[in-house]
């Protein structure tokens, strides 16, 4: 059923990628330009319109106040979290905050919470796949960092629900790409996957058995990347240009844009060359030019390197585990190909070989889609493959003077559950607050605070008489529920959820609706490309139906009406009014209906060929309703 | 004599399996988690971790077993399996894989899973984690840990060389033969938790005796249960303030 079908969606700091499982093996969804990787970058352009991905490359630059990239790093994060990213990345907050708001970024005049941005991103990803498949789509799995938190779990589903897709599960990013890997290899063992993307950090160490991928320790870093890398390149430019060019371009985002853009093609270059040169054009006319050398590059960027290696220890403490006792290891995102990167990973695990045979950009797409395939009741490929992952972080209550007490602890399977019993301190006393934290510190203050409950509703008692017993339960996404009841009375204490950083229901509903504005920019895109398949379909149809001995039974004006016509139609079509394409398609439909019955006849005569009728390219002929853009046209 | 828990332990010995309803979907007597008729999946009930996997309340258990048998649940219980189901049957998958993967967590681990029968028993822990001691420590207040008697004189040295490791470190010091001595302590703090394991296992059986032998109809008294449950609660006691000693050392050394 077409509209059961759930796609896998890569939301990355850098790319993002929409993936499918097609014939028992997933396949990236590329975009119309034809390239699998949708940069996530979102831009405002004059008239309003929302640009995403590769065409909003050049706002960075030409508009920088009007675009904005790497919105994952603020996704589920509060205004005292990001002040140190606003030292390095050019994101405008809008200007009337109030602490404890979800945070929002200026785009020109508007402002947008983070998993408004990031759904447009996702809604890019949803029209290239609706594309692909010629009809809707509105289920998707979405990877996330296998580090990140509740609230970042929480903004990542919202942006899900904002761009109109029923995000089916959460799945982390380095279990995914295990979940590709696993695909091909279906062997027995001990798995670490290493995944160093552009902003985020994992390590995970997984025992695969049977099919089962049973994620056994998960650590990592959600702020540690290929931008930190790039930074700490922008930040010497810009020393270089104030000091020796006595030129302060600081504050000239577009600028500094260009720089970013040059640091990363000199670091790309450096990935496979022994030095590379970093030139960016000024706007005074000068050009400010710096060779790097491989060594120089390693030996900068070593120190971010090395955060890498305590969330390696850590999880294989936690795991239990020796480096040697770990079968294989599996690098995952595009910083991998920094062989600096490979060489501190054979390091760290002792050992020559790493798998890098898929792409590193597109694997964690791939595992997605084949979790998808999964959820949507499997198939020969996936039959018998199951997920078990874990909670990244420990779960807890703040307790008596400000300490942590942790009821679910880090690593534990997910769904896993934790159930606690509160009590009044008064007398008669009819709300106890109750807050939520994750983290390992050991006081609250230290944790990221999920989120205040208040019970309400507990019947009047002596001080420590009622028992009220709350469960605590993370489900598959890594998400938590809560529920209470008041155990004396049987009473369901009422609970109002007050997330700490995330975006209320209300809130999410307003987005829905007000993403109907953008939704209609979809409606039209979406009734473009599915006239423009259209169109393709019967010119495909007319080049093979001048091919038949029915073309020549057809009289001279009748050939040179349709040659009319399809002329037209190829015009139309390169246009962007989906009714004038519509019109174009009619009018030839109609000129070719003769031509269609007359193959229609010869085929039942002669059954062409010794196909059946099914097979006949033109049995459905030009006069029948048009599939929607099939999937094998592109 | 030891009081006798708020808890009979004979209680403890009540249901060891699930009892049987009728299916919620074709109404049929089912088995425990999945309708034996019509295969689907039945509505979580508060069950203690050994009823959820059908085993008896003994302490020995067959790990490579208890894991197989994991799989063998998650594999028809899991949310990913009910993603398309109606939204009841999927909070049913959810409640109860969240119950078997918080039953597996706790079995298949030694400790976790004498302690918790032990609490099953009616046995409240005096908590030893290092929560517990921030929290003390956050409240002003000094925790309640007895030390047990025959480590009363190495733990004293034990503390008087870490206080004097602390204070060279803060001056920025390393004294060599004293970070020698701490090792020295943490391998035989080591060893005791070795032996101390050793002794735990010893008790298991004991208890796992008289479990069987209830099986049997024949319970034994209510003194041997106690017996058998408070030697556990002192291995457990013991071990719990040794590895807390161990990890100190471990984090003083670095």
């Amino acid at each position: 059923m077409a509209t059961d079908r759930i796609v896998g969606i890569d939301l990355g700091t850098t790319n993002s990628l929409v993936a499918y499982m097609e014939g028992g093996r997933p396949v990236v969804i590329p975009g119309e330009d034809g390239l699998n990787l949708v940069p996530s970058v979102v831009a405002l352009d004059s008239g309003g319109q929302m640009i995403v991905g590769n065409a909003a490359r050049k706002f960075l630059i030409e508009t920088p106040d009007h675009a904005v990239y790497s919105i994952k790093r603020l996704m589920g994060r509060g205004v005292e979290d990001v002040h140190a990213e606003l030292k390095y990345f050019p994101f405008r907050l809008a200007e009337d905050l109030l602490a404890g708001e979800v945070l929002r970024i200026r785009l020109g005049s508007k402002t947008f919470t983070p998993p408004e941005i990031s759904a447009h991103i996702l809604r890019q990803l949803k029209r290239n796949a609706e594309r692909h498949f010629g009809a809707a789509v509105t289920k998707a799995v979405i990877t996330v960092p296998a580090y990140f938190n509740d609230a970042q779990r929480q903004a990542t589903k919202d942006a899900g629900r904002i761009a109109g897709l029923d995000v089916l599960r959460l799945v982390n990013e380095p279990t995914a790409a295990s979940l590709a890997y696993g695909l091909q290899e279906k062997k027995n063992g001990i798995v670490a996957v290493y995944d160093f993307g552009g902003g985020t950090f994992d390590i995970s160490i997984l025992k695969l058995h049977d099919g089962i991928f049973e994620v056994i320790a998960t650590n990592g870093d959600t702020h540690l990347g290929g931008d930190d890398i790039d930074n700490l390149l922008i930040g010497i430019a810009l020393d270089d240009i104030a000091g020796d060019m006595h030129t302060d371009v600081r504050r000239k985002a577009g600028v500094v844009q260009a720089i970013r853009k040059a640091v990363i093609d000199a670091k790309i270059h450096l990935s496979t060359c022994a030095d590379a040169e970093i030139g960016v054009q000024l706007p005074d006319g000068k050009r400010y030019e710096r060779e790097i050398t491989r060594d120089l590059f390693q030996r900068l960027i070593a120190p971010i390197l090395e955060r890498t290696v305590g969330p390696c220890r850590q999880a294989l403490k936690d795991a239990q585990l020796k480096p040697e006792q770990i079968d294989e290891v599996v690098l995952v995102g595009g910083s991998t190909r920094i062989p600096q990167v490979r060489k501190l990973v054979q390091e760290i695990f002792g050992r020559e070989e790493l798998h890098t045979e898929l792409n590193p950009d597109e694997v964690v797409a791939l595992g997605a889609a084949v979790q998808a395939n999964i959820l949507s009741g499997g198939s020969a490929a996936t039959e018998n493959m199951l997920l078990l992952d874990v909670t990244p972080l420990s779960l807890g209550i703040e307790a008596l003077g400000g300490v942590v007490a942790k009821i679910i602890h880090r690593n534990s399977t997910i769904p896993a559950s934790a159930v606690e019993h509160f009590t009044t301190g008064v007398e008669g006393q009819t709300n106890v607050a109750i807050h939520v934290v994750q983290g390992e510190r050991e006081l609250a203050k230290d944790c990221r605070s999920l989120a205040r409950f208040d019970l309400r509703g507990i019947p009047p008692l002596p001080a420590g008489m009622p028992r009220i017993e709350v469960r605590f339960l993370i489900d598959a996404n890594g998400i938590l529920q809560v529920a209470a009841r008041e155990q004396r009375s049987g009473k369901e204490a009422q609970i109002s959820v007050q997330p700490s950083y995330g975006l209320t229901d209300d809130q999410v509903e307003k987005m829905i609706l007000e993403s109907f504005d953008f939704a209609e920019q979809d409606l039209s895109e979406r009734q473009l490309v599915e006239a423009r398949n259209e169109a393709e379909t019967i010119l495909t149809a007319l080049a093979k139906g001048r091919t038949s001995p029915a073309w020549a039974v057809l009289t001279a004006r009748e050939h040179e009406e349709i040659a009319g016509l399809e002329s037209a139609l190829l015009r139309k079509k390169g246009g962007d009014d989906h009714k004038l394409i519509r019109a174009a398609i009619d009018a030839l439909n109609r000129a070719t209906m003769r031509l269609a019955e007359l193959m229609m006849d010869s085929a039942v005569a002669t059954v062409l060929h010794g196909k059946t009728m099914g097979e006949v390219d033109l049995g459905e002929g030009p006069e029948a309703p048009h599939p929607i853009g099939k999937a094998e046209f592109k | 004599m030891t009081e006798a828990p708020t808890k009979s332990l004979l209680t403890v010995l009540a249901t060891t399996s699930p009892t049987e309803a009728a299916c919620w979907s074709c109404g049929e007597m089912r088995a425990a988690h999945f309708c034996s008729a019509c295969g689907k999946v039945q509505p979580a009930r508060p069950v203690d971790y050994f009823t959820f996997f059908g085993l008896p309340r003994k302490l020995h258990l067959d790990v490579a077993a208890l894991e197989r048998e994991f799989y063998q649940l998650s594999r028809k219980l899991h949310p990913d399996l009910f993603a398309q189901a109606g939204e009841e049957e999927q909070r049913w998958s959810l409640e109860k894989s969240s119950q078997l993967n918080d039953a597996y967590r706790t079995l298949k681990d030694p400790i976790a899973r004498t302690e918790y029968l032990l609490r099953l028993a009616g046995v409240e822990f005096q908590e030893q984690s290092q929560q517990a001691t921030e929290k003390a420590r956050a409240s002003g207040q000094a925790k309640q840990q007895v030390v047990p008697p025959d480590l009363l004189e190495e733990v004293f040295e034990l503390n008087m060389q870490l206080e004097e490791l602390r204070a060279e470190q803060k001056l920025g010091k390393q004294d060599v033969a004293l970070v020698h001595d701490l090792k020295q302590h943490e391998k035989h703090f080591q060893e005791t938790l070795h032996a101390l394991d050793h002794e735990l296992q010893h008790a298991w059986k004991d208890w796992d005796h008289l479990v069987s032998d209830a099986e049997h109809g024949k319970a034994a008294a209510h003194e041997k249960w106690n017996e058998a449950r408070d030697r556990m609660v002192g291995v457990l006691n013991r071990r719990s303030y040794v590895r807390n000693l161990v990890r100190d050392v471990g984090d003083a050394i670095g």
